[in-house]
């Protein structure tokens, strides 16, 4: 019988930690498949970011470290530099990469830091419980916003791919989100194009993932997953922002 | 080669480069601008890097990503900057990482100034940053050890995979002296856990998380275990006229330079003095000090902090001696005529202050 589905080789054979409902299996998922696809496991170093993902070095089949929290860029920076023909990619969370690690994304993607980063953005801090996140949306109740966040107290949420958008070091810029199985597909083919911008030695490329985290956010996973749809991405439009290949601007349907 | 007159950040970096360093992260600071200046102008001609980071937090990630792929990293920066690299330190050296890190220390707390102080011998020798760690701390004491010690910290980086801290401080950077390299070749060591690409074999992690306390434990335990060896083998440090002398000054870096001088001042005179100079002031050379406390001698310690270093001498002298002090703080230097009147008051049989 012929095989139509299988694990990829980017991809530890091991349990993951994730909450059900969880979408970090899936972006991991597509992160290894790009790896296989591009065939470039076993010249790959990741680095893990500290939150939900810090296991991430235990799930890719691959050369890891992990980084201090917020530190991923640097790191991976460091890496990349003495290693200029590896693929080099971070996986960072929202708090990660755009509250305490903000310093260093910006400037990796000012240097045009020849990396591919997995931003993985569900707007709340996951691994200690449901604090507000840079990304958490006016209104969005959380464990340090119990009565919704406001704007007077606790200002704005970042549109973290606008913004590095900016920069000229950036190559590729998209967000795109998992909560149904079209988008998936969609942010599969937008991971695959950041690592490709990295073969071609383009700059800095980064995939903004919008997610859930049904647990901290009280829903169903089915309910979190149409709050993506409803809530986040509204305010998170969906689109390329950067591509010095082309195709800039052609944001999603 | 013949000596050439260089300042101390210049032969620290030089010696860097010829020890192999082929990566450099750093951020500017005074007064350490000489060494990332020089690893700027020298390094890239030897296919090595030199980047400077936004921040010292940048820098010391990017030496922890260089160094878990094996390459001889190197940063340089001075006090505030350390506090700065501090949580950075901790995980190299959870992770076993070698590197080298460079504090030309100036004078604190806080912005301080920029003139040369010994303020952070605590935040090297005793930690910096949280958990259980230690490192390598060599202290030069001239422009000939900056370049000597620097060469021998990426050795002993590599060969015990654990970060080296050179603590020098703003007058050694710069001020000028001879120095001579030599012809010395680095030692070589295999990194097998290096992450360069799992081509072929299992991936290599490099990791400091470790959630189950059982393993962790084991983790702490042979990180322990470590240091012991290390304290066993590489204590470093340097006698001048103890033999005879019933008073022994105890300083290191800058404040030894002042201190020799006190020594020779005072020998002039007639008195039997001498000096100990730890060259590793981790590990803490305790083993000569214990030799020299055998209750016939007391000791004086000369520091340019509120005191830091005396507290290992004390230890060290275990009660077996009196130990004074004599300090200057604020990025003032010591003079030798300062010190030789404490050596004259407490040979007098008076206090030293």
């Amino acid at each position: 019988m012929k095989r139509v589905f299988d694990r990829p080789q980017s991809l530890a054979d091991v349990p993951m930690h994730y909450c059900p409902g969880c979408t970090h299996g899936i972006i991991h998922r597509l992160v290894a498949e790009a790896l296989d696809d591009l065939a470039v496991r076993e010249k790959t170093i990741g680095v893990a970011s500290v939150g939900c993902s810090v296991f991430a070095y235990d799930y890719f089949n691959c050369d890891m470290q992990q980084a201090a929290h917020g530190r991923a860029p640097a790191v991976a920076t460091g890496i990349k530099r003495v290693l200029p023909d590896r693929v080099v990619f971070t996986y960072q969370g929202d708090g990660d990469l755009a509250s305490i690690g903000m310093g260093e994304i910006v400037h990796a993607a000012a240097r045009g830091e020849n990396i591919t980063v997995i931003f993985v953005n569900n707007a709340i801090y996951g691994m200690t419980s449901g604090q507000m996140a840079p990304t958490t949306l006016l209104g969005q109740k959380t464990a340090t916003t119990p009565r919704g966040r406001t704007a007077t107290d606790n200002g704005y949420p970042i549109r973290v791919s606008e913004l590095l958008a900016t920069l000229d070091g950036a190559a590729y810029i998209e967000r795109v989100s998992t909560h149904d199985p079209r988008h998936v597909m969609q942010a599969g083919r937008a991971i695959k194009k950041a690592f490709t911008a990295q073969l071609e030695r383009r700059g800095f490329a980064l995939v903004e993932v919008l997610s859930t985290c049904s647990v901290n956010w009280g829903m169903s996973p089915q309910e979190a997953l149409d709050w993506v749809r409803d809530h986040m991405i509204p305010h998170y439009p969906l689109g390329v922002f950067k591509n010095t290949a082309g195709e800039e601007g052609a944001s999603h349907d | 080669m013949a000596k050439v007159l260089m300042k101390g950040n210049e032969a620290l970096a030089e010696a860097a480069i010829r020890a192999g360093c082929r990566a450099f992260f750093g951020y500017p600071i005074t007064p350490q601008n000489e060494i990332p200046g020089y690893m700027a102008q020298h390094l890239p001609e030897q296919g090595g890097v030199y980047l400077q980071a936004e921040s010292e937090v940048a820098a010391i990630n990017m030496v922890y990503g260089a160094a878990g792929c094996g390459v001889r990293v190197m940063t340089s920066s001075s006090s505030p900057g350390i506090s700065l690299k501090a949580e950075g330190i901790s995980y190299i050296a959870a992770a076993e990482l070698p590197c080298v890190i460079v504090n030309v220390m100036r004078c604190g707390p806080g912005l301080g100034g920029i003139h040369p102080s010994q303020g952070d011998y605590f935040q090297a020798v005793k930690g910096g940053g949280h958990g259980d760690y230690r490192l390598i701390v060599l202290a030069p004491s001239s422009v000939q050890e900056m370049a000597d010690l620097t060469f021998s910290a990426f050795d002993l980086a590599d060969q015990w995979r654990n970060p080296v801290m050179i603590l020098a401080d703003g007058l050694l950077g710069q001020m000028m002296e001879p120095v001579e390299f030599g012809d010395r070749e680095p030692v070589r060591v295999e990194k097998p856990w290096a992450t360069t690409g799992a081509q072929g074999r299992r991936p290599n992690v490099i990791n400091t998380l470790d959630i189950v306390p059982e393993s962790l434990e084991r983790r702490n335990r042979a990180l322990a275990a470590k240091y012991a060896r290390i304290a066993q083998t590489e204590m470093r440090w340097h006698e001048y006229k103890t033999t005879d002398a019933s008073l022994i000054l105890a300083a290191y870096g800058t404040a030894a330079r002042v201190a020799r001088s006190a020594v020779d001042l005072a020998r002039r005179e007639g008195l039997r003095v001498g000096l100990i100079r730890p060259i590793t002031l981790w590990p803490f050379p305790v083993q000569p000090f214990r030799e020299l406390a055998d209750g016939s001698r007391q000791f004086l310690v000369v520091e340019m902090s509120m005191g830091q270093f005396v507290e290992d001498v004390r230890l060290a002298v275990e009660g077996r001696g009196r130990v004074h002090f004599y300090n200057r703080l604020g990025g003032m230097v010591p003079t030798p005529r300062e010190v030789l009147a404490e050596i004259t008051a407490i040979l007098a049989g008076g206090e030293s202050r």
